[in-house]
């Protein structure tokens, strides 16, 4: 089978490895790397649990192919965390309870974090546009509103955002 | 405070796990040397199956084997096995198959993209027959036979009766009667059904899957597979969802251990998003026909039903939600007579089963619309109806339920003040109520279980720690916190002493796990027994330093073991487990505990009570619904875990408003014609509303700390709730779910030209 060299970066971490260039990017995640943070639902781009961060935008990972990454920096679930200390918005989904079953937790943190990243000061109705394309069965989506809308007003600032 | 760690404010002890990506999942299991399985699916609804020719398949590189009917013991299973004739489907048929996507074979190899290649060279020759996809047109005589020797394709019936029904008509001052008809809806779980089943020459089997109960699938696939019980080991740490769908014995769990079997090599299924829904079961579609009575006052005085459930091909959980259905109809009310009968009809369609609520969101949503529709022609307040039917403590339904609390009036009464508060609305706005009520798990032992319905075992190690085993299910409704939280609490420590044990059938006890809202109440009192136990041995070493008068005045509470009439005098909890420890010969303190439930009437030990609000805003041209607000008043006794009751709350009405008026399963001749999350649509982010809960504190004398249901009832309102919101905002009433844009136009344009005529 032809194989391609891909090179990427994920989680600062350099990798070069030889795919078949019909590989999406979540089967090299979850499949070469190992990184099983990141999940699947669906096979449409429908349901975002697969959503990573390709140079700091939120991306569904099934919807690329891992070739269009490279030379690309990508962020995971398993990035967000450094050096053990958690992120703010894994710190306010865990006050918040903003998970239930997890499956779609990884993706949410991802498209949450793109999203306050780029939009300083949202409304709620933003905060629930940033995260329409993450669906979720079991919260009901409004303490993962609540998790987004704390971390933007600043409430884990001073311990290091 | 009364309690140090209930209702208070804890992390889910599993968050850290979940929100770094470390929690793994049975998707996310790899075994050495694993191969990957595909299940080959009937396309056809009703047809035999004349041969299977594996050959070309097989011959295929990289295929390692290909299993059919013919390659298992040919046993039909069913989760209600104490009856045989409930137990109805063979998972991979030999004779026949029922319904589109019903599995006929199954591949192992090396990759999964060489085993979906080798689906395509089995050659399956079938003969169709003619299939029927209605229950209105399979009970009638001459149709198709589905299953041999089933008269009019009648699988399950079930009666309800108390009182005189028809003397009660005869009193009554109004009789309505009308029609309704609930969709089904699919789980739609965020992890798809998988499981990695492991077979090992030392003739055990260890199966990694994602289920709600992992005793139970043990128990059925060692029926299935000719294996001892104890011989099968089931794990299940991470479950990515459940509501209702993932107790019984899949397809991925059979077909991935016979393919072990047959190999001794790990074999993984995952289902697709696709096979998910058309080949699962799902919440059942219901024929309604109510007839009701009432007074002049509003006086509840007959009611006589007739259902008619779209079973599907097999019977699954079906039995049970035609039961409950039928039950939860009447709730939560006193009805002066009541009579229900339901017919469990056989289909060529997926089959029906349990989801979240267990057939009481149909049962409600019918009952509660008729209800606003009573009261309008009354000329009666939709409160004031309801009051004056509610349950209230004490209460019991003739031959079916013994209620002790219930908060429903209060709950009534606190609506009421938040509709008041609302004011006046503007136009093309609404606010419908529904009530409800739910059972805090079921009595019922169909599973045929020898064990405890509950059982739990408390272990304090010498540096204080404690293990607690469990063998209820976390499927991500917090029960693993929940049960931290109730032995914490009786036990006098803190949450982080507890490490809790669950989904995995070698290391726990047996358990009946996660459905019908059971474990709060039955895995809690069984936790609470455990500790119980285990403090009870703690205090007798304690005793002999602080002297009390008996063993029972001393307690322990945030670690400190003390006298209860002198709680300043007393003793660090370490050094008490130190010193028993060594006084026990280095053998650690255990406690154990189970419950079972007995005499309690026909359904369940205790049950939930509420009245949920929602406000809605109706685009007259388009008939496009927007939910605003919605707002609960809840009675669920003691709350235990309030994170997760709140998950809980706002995650029943995302699932129960999606049912109400977006999600359905449309189908053309069998064939399910939206398969995928494109088309299948749940509620987004953008979509939810707002939402409020007021928590009307109960005692439930049969709950842990009073505790009872608070998960599953929620699901119950709010369909209802939504459907008389329109009737509140537009005057109309639709009467088939779910309401759809097209249904509201439709009833719109119906109401103007009635007004014109």
């Amino acid at each position: 089978m032809e194989q391609h060299l891909l090179r990427l970066t994920v989680n600062d971490q350099d990798y070069e490895l030889y795919i078949n260039p019909k590989a999406l990017l979540v089967e090299v995640i979850r499949d070469h790397l190992g990184l099983t943070g990141t999940k699947r639902g669906c096979e449409s781009v429908s349901c975002g649990a697969c959503t990573v961060m390709i140079e700091g935008m939120a991306v569904k990972s099934c919807s690329v192919l891992a070739m269009q990454a490279d030379g690309m920096r990508v962020t995971t679930v398993e990035g967000l965390e450094k050096d053990g200390r958690l992120d703010p918005i894994q710190k306010a989904f865990l006050d918040q309870g903003a998970y239930q079953c997890g499956f779609c937790t990884s993706g949410m943190l991802m498209s949450s974090r793109a999203f306050l990243d780029e939009t300083s000061n949202p409304t709620m109705h933003e905060i629930r546009e940033g995260i329409e394309g993450n669906l979720c069965r079991c919260t009901g989506y409004n303490s993962i509103v609540r998790a987004l809308d704390s971390v933007a007003k600043g409430k884990y600032r001073e311990e290091g955002q | 405070m009364k309690y140090s760690v209930v209702n208070t404010h804890v992390h889910n002890i599993d968050g850290i796990a979940k929100v770094t990506g470390r929690a793994t999942y049975t998707f996310d299991v790899t075994l050495p040397g694993m191969l990957y399985g595909r299940i080959l699916r009937s396309p056809h609804a009703h047809a035999k199956i004349i041969n299977i020719d594996v050959s070309k398949a097989l011959e295929l590189r990289g295929v390692k084997a290909v299993v059919t009917g013919k390659d298992t013991l040919g046993i039909k299973q069913g989760i209600w096995r104490r009856y045989a004739e409930l137990c109805d489907e063979q998972i991979l048929p030999l004779e026949k198959v029922r319904y589109i996507g019903e599995p006929v074979a199954a591949v192992a190899a090396v990759t999964e993209e060489i085993a979906e290649m080798a689906l395509d060279l089995i050659e399956v020759e079938y003969e169709v027959l003619p299939g029927v996809f209605d229950p209105m047109e399979a009970i009638k005589k001459g149709a198709p036979e589905i299953h041999e020797g089933v008269e009019r394709n009648i699988n399950v019936t079930r009666h309800i009766e108390w009182g005189d029904v028809e003397e009660a008509f005869e009193q009554s001052d109004y009789i309505r009667e009308d029609w309704f008809k609930c969709s089904p809806q699919a789980h739609m779980c965020m992890e798809t059904r998988c499981a990695v089943s492991s077979y090992a020459p030392d003739g055990k089997l260890t199966v990694w899957t994602s289920t709600q109960a992992p005793y139970y699938i043990q128990g059925l696939l060692a029926g299935v597979l000719g294996l001892r019980e104890s011989d099968i080991r089931v794990i299940s740490h991470y479950t990515g969802g459940g509501f209702g769908g993932k107790f019984e014995l899949d397809a991925a769990q059979f077909c991935s251990s016979v393919l072990s079997m047959k190999l001794a090599k790990p074999v993984k299924i995952v289902f697709t998003r696709e096979e998910d829904f058309i080949a699962t079961k799902r919440r059942t579609p219901m024929y309604y026909y109510v007839r009701t009575g009432v007074k002049k006052d509003g006086t509840f005085m007959a009611r006589e039903t007739r259902v008619f459930t779209d079973g599907g091909a097999y019977t699954g959980m079906g039995a049970t939600a035609l039961y409950l259905t039928g039950f939860f109809h009447s709730f939560p009310y006193k009805w002066n007579s009541y009579r229900y009968d339901g017919f469990r009809v056989y289909t060529n369609t997926l089959p029906s089963t349990s989801m979240r609520g267990f057939g009481a969101p149909q049962g409600m949503f019918c009952s509660e619309t008729q209800i606003d529709l009573i009261a309008k022609e009354l000329g009666m307040d939709r409160i004031e109806i309801r009051r004056k039917n509610a349950h209230t403590p004490t209460y019991e339904d003739p031959g079916q339920a013994t209620i002790a609390s219930c908060g429903l009036s209060e709950c009534l009464d606190r609506i009421e003040e938040w509709i008041k508060a609302r004011g006046e609305l503007p136009a093309n706005r609404g606010i419908g109520i529904s009530s409800y009520g739910f059972m805090s798990g079921g009595i019922f032992n169909w599973f045929d279980t020898p064990y405890s319905f509950s059982s739990a075992v408390v272990t304090i190690n010498y540096d204080g720690k404690v293990d607690l085993h469990v063998g209820c299910q976390d499927i991500g409704q917090g029960s693993n916190t929940t049960m931290a939280i109730i032995c914490a609490e009786e036990l006098g420590v803190k949450i982080e002493d507890i490490r809790v044990h669950s989904g995995d059938t070698a290391e726990c006890p047996p358990d009946l796990g996660a459905w019908g809202s059971r474990q709060t109440l039955m895995a809690g009192n069984a936790v609470k027994m455990a500790a119980a136990e285990a403090k009870k041995q703690l205090l007798e070493f304690a005793a002999a330093k602080l002297k009390p008068n008996i063993v029972y005045d001393l307690d322990i509470k945030d670690r400190w073991v003390h006298l209860v009439a002198r709680p300043e005098r007393g003793l660090d909890y370490f050094e008490v487990v130190k010193d028993a420890l060594r006084g026990k010969a280095g053998q650690r303190i255990m406690g154990r505990g189970f419950y079972t439930p007995h005499r309690k009437g026909m359904i369940s030990p205790a049950y939930s009570y509420g009245v949920q609000a929602l406000e809605i805003e109706v685009d007259p041209d388009t008939g496009k619904i927007t939910l605003l607000n919605c707002v609960t008043a809840h009675d669920c006794g003691q709350p235990i875990n309030p994170i997760g009751l709140q998950g809980q709350l706002e995650g029943a009405i995302s699932m129960a408003a999606g049912y109400g008026f977006l999600e359905d399963m449309p189908m053309e001749d069998g064939k399910i014609m939206n398969p995928n999350l494109v088309d299948y649509k749940i509620i987004r982010a953008t979509e939810m509303p707002e939402t409020e809960v007021f928590e009307i504190e109960t005692f439930e004398p049969e709950g842990p700390f009073g505790a009872k249901e608070a998960g599953e009832g929620l699901t119950n309102p709010t369909a209802a709730a939504l459907g008389n919101a329109l009737f509140d905002a537009c005057g109309i009433s639709v009467n088939q779910l779910p309401i759809t844009p097209e249904k509201v136009v439709n009833a719109l344009r119906e109401k103007r030209s009635a007004q014109n005529a």
